[in-house]
């Protein structure tokens, strides 16, 4: 029954089994094409993906990891996708989940920004206000079942204060000092958390330095082991003084062993 | 979608493609509330840990909600539904602060909650509702709430991921049910805080969607106190 | 003027025997009592200035704006009603808006221009409406250099090295006509228009009036905002000065 055209036991192998239909569309994964899935439930899933974020507070800011890999599946397919974005001076959104839907909002969000520059008031767009028209725009998209498959991290600065916050698909946010998304949340969430929790006890909050340094090690062992993710990471820092974009850095994996490795 | 043959799945060449997902608009988020009423006071207490399947989001989300000097709202289930209702109920509550000049009282809310979840009969709020405060007369009352708007009056209730497991304990210890040869008396504020605590001790060594600590606030006519108490982090 | 009345002037959809539509003059002279602003287009940007009359000193200073942003790369000085040409501006902003998100780049003025225009011819063509009573001028700063469009409320507009509307807009044009556009930077058109803006304000029927600054061009990166305090500050001084100067001379001549 292979996208639309009768095929059984009695009738011969497709011509060409193996791509489109002849004389017809591709029939892109999750499209509404396909005339099988135009049933009551018609939600997408990702297609090309961004696999997890990574962010800290730290002493007067905030920092954000993330890889610049788009995934298509299991191919490594755009090795050149920024994930984490400046919004405006004070705020940083970080993405995973499905690029397309991040582009959608990312067109919004801008408009929202030139929006309130043309207003000319003095104010701009502040991340807990971000955070929060994400959540209502996400919830109002999940409810309609038609979900934006994304997962963000706003970061940023708010009345002096660093700010840290996430919100799913779902519209499930919350606020906290050290939040990652994905294959982040079991793997780095737990070294990040045990780094603040040293911190906290020195009673020094983690500086910007040792901050990165944590997120540093946190790629390198997420590299390590999530299947979907990129040696090459990108870590922006938002501290008072302003954003600092600290380039595209690569994880320092040593392979000498690997021809040692037998047996699989 | 089980009767229909997935023409995705047929060919290969879509297998290192990207893959069908499943979306289910609702996440159990865990948590659990516990609310006490007495005579003159009431105390609503929830823990602060917000879950989802085996990862913890965060071990500081206070669950409580402060809809006025004398009402408190406790949630714990779906949290984006938590968010959206809380929210929507804050303005309903301003709102009826701006028309009427003056507070809505306890009950009053807690009727209101009521037609608000059965609003969305049928694409409900997962959220477990347990509604504190003192009453017209200053009395505490406790209301509690399944997720489609059924409410019952009382005066202590456990609610949430491990309200099973809290709800037997405040019988037993607050309402004094199938006891011999006691008297049958308002708990004062005390004993009440110190069953609570016991309680949450208790459920988060065997829930793992209640742990963190929990944040308590005791309501009485000279204002809302608040009390945090740890719980085991694991 | 001997036509004025005469029944042909109550709606917009009707011409008069000699081919004229009197709402749309009216409209244009709405524009003729309200402050001058002018526009300047230099070698590397647009700038703006605005006299914006204050008829009451109970204002707070800098309420009522008449200069606005369309987009990060657009700015509007406006003359005339103020509550109409506030529905010029959402309209232009809407349309960059729409642009970006269709196009993903800067909405091209001369397409601004266009789309803005026509907005405002619509409201000339029927009996239930009544045309804007305002002129607007756009300025941006593209990739092959500095535009600027002025409409008025029928709906024509040009593209202008140098324009004027408002109550002194004759003498602001002769001022204008005076200076070599073509070669002079944003920095130095800045003080020519201040200059003029104060030169053209009739101190005798107008006693109060703020001055609005603003450019679009290399200096600002493309960007259209309100001059920075110390350019305005400079910019008022010298024009200050300038009066100065020439009410001097005057008295010199007497």
């Amino acid at each position: 029954m292979a996208c639309g055209t009768p095929h059984d036991m009695f009738s011969a192998n497709p011509l060409w089994h193996n791509g489109p239909i002849p004389g017809g569309f591709y029939n892109f994964p999750g499209s509404k094409t396909a005339p099988l899935y135009s049933g009551a439930q018609r939600f997408h899933t990702p297609v090309t993906t961004g696999t997890s974020v990574l962010a800290i507070k730290c002493d007067g800011g905030v920092v954000i990891a993330a890889d610049i890999l788009g995934s298509y599946g299991s191919l490594a397919r755009f090795r050149d996708l920024h994930r984490v974005h400046k919004i405006n001076e004070n705020t940083v959104l970080g993405v995973s989940g499905d690029y397309a839907d991040f582009q959608h909002l990312q067109q919004i969000i801008e408009q929202k920004v030139i929006s309130e520059q043309c207003l000319d008031d003095g104010f701009a767009l502040k991340p807990r206000s971000l955070l929060c028209w994400l959540t209502r725009h996400l919830y109002y998209r999940r409810s309609r079942y038609d979900p934006l498959w994304t997962n963000f991290i706003v970061g940023g600065i708010q009345d002096g204060q660093p700010f840290l916050g996430t919100v799913d698909k779902l519209g499930t946010a919350y606020e906290d000092d050290h939040i990652a998304t994905g294959y982040g949340a079991y793997i780095a969430l737990p070294v990040m958390r045990d780094e603040l929790a040293k911190a906290k006890q020195s009673g020094q909050p983690i500086s910007k330095e040792d901050a990165c340094k944590v997120l540093e090690r946190c790629m390198t062992v997420l590299f390590f082991r999530d299947a979907r993710s990129f040696p090459k990471y990108e870590m922006i820092t938002l501290t008072e003084e302003g954003y600092e974009h600290h380039g595209t850095k690569t994880v320092k994996a040593n392979w000498e062993i690997a021809h040692m490795v037998k047996g699989y | 979608m089980s009767s229909v043959v997935d023409p995705f799945n047929k060919f290969s060449y879509m297998e290192s493609g990207s893959q069908r997902q499943h979306f289910s608009p609702y996440a159990d988020n865990g948590g659990s509330v516990v609310a006490i009423a007495g005579e003159d006071y009431a105390i609503i207490a929830a823990d602060t840990r917000l879950s989802s399947g085996f990862s913890i989001y965060t071990r500081e989300q206070s669950k409580l909600f402060q809809l006025s000097e004398k009402t408190i709202l406790g949630c714990s289930g779906c949290w984006c539904d938590t968010l959206t209702l809380t929210r929507v109920l804050d303005a309903r509550m301003q709102m009826y602060y701006h028309e009427h000049q003056k507070l809505m009282e306890t009950p009053a809310v807690a009727q209101m909650l009521s037609t608000m979840l059965y609003y969305k009969r049928f694409f409900p709020y997962y959220v477990s509702n347990i509604l504190a405060g003192l009453d017209g007369e200053g009395k505490g009352c406790v209301y509690s709430y399944d997720p489609i708007g059924h409410c019952e009056k009382s005066y202590f209730r456990a609610g949430g991921s491990a309200g099973a497991l809290l709800q037997p304990l405040l019988d037993n210890q607050i309402g004094f049910h199938n006891m011999e040869k006691v008297t049958v008396a308002p708990v004062p504020v005390e004993k009440a805080l110190a069953i609570l605590k016991d309680g949450f001790i208790s459920a988060a060594e065997r829930d793992i969607y209640t742990g963190d600590s929990i944040l308590i606030k005791i309501i009485t006519k000279d204002g809302i106190k608040d009390e945090s108490f740890q719980l085991r982090k694991d | 003027m001997s036509s004025i009345g005469t029944g042909y002037d109550l709606s917009a959809s009707q011409f008069s025997p000699d081919g004229r539509v009197f709402q749309v003059e009216y409209a244009h002279k709405a524009v003729e009592n309200s402050g001058t602003v002018i526009g300047l287009r230099g070698k590397d940007g647009v700038v703006f200035a605005v006299e914006k009359l204050v008829t009451s000193k109970l204002y707070e200073p800098g309420a009522n704006k008449r200069v606005f942003n369309i987009d990060t790369h657009v700015g509007m000085a406006v003359s005339g009603l103020i509550s109409d040409a506030r529905q010029i501006v959402e309209t232009a902003r809407s349309e960059a808006a729409n642009y970006r998100a269709q196009y993903g780049t800067n909405i091209p003025l001369k397409y601004l221009n266009d789309r803005v225009s026509m907005y405002m011819h619509a409201y000339t063509l029927y009996s239930a409406v009544r045309p804007f009573g305002c002129s607007v001028i756009m300025g941006s700063y593209e990739a092959d250099g500095p535009v600027m469009y002025m409409i008025d409320p029928s709906g024509v507009s040009y593209g202008y090295y140098g324009c004027a509307i408002g109550k002194a807009k004759q003498a602001a044009k002769t001022e204008i006509e005076k200076l070599k556009l073509a070669d002079l930077s944003c920095k130095e058109l800045v003080k020519e228009a201040a200059r003029i803006i104060y030169m053209v304000h009739d101190e005798l029927k107008d006693k109060q009036f703020e001055l609005e600054l603003s450019w679009v061009g290399q200096l600002s990166e493309g960007r259209h905002e309100r001059v920075p305090p110390t350019v305005f500050a400079e910019a008022e001084k010298a024009a200050r000065a300038a009066m100065e100067d020439e009410s001097d001379s005057d008295t010199d001549e007497m």
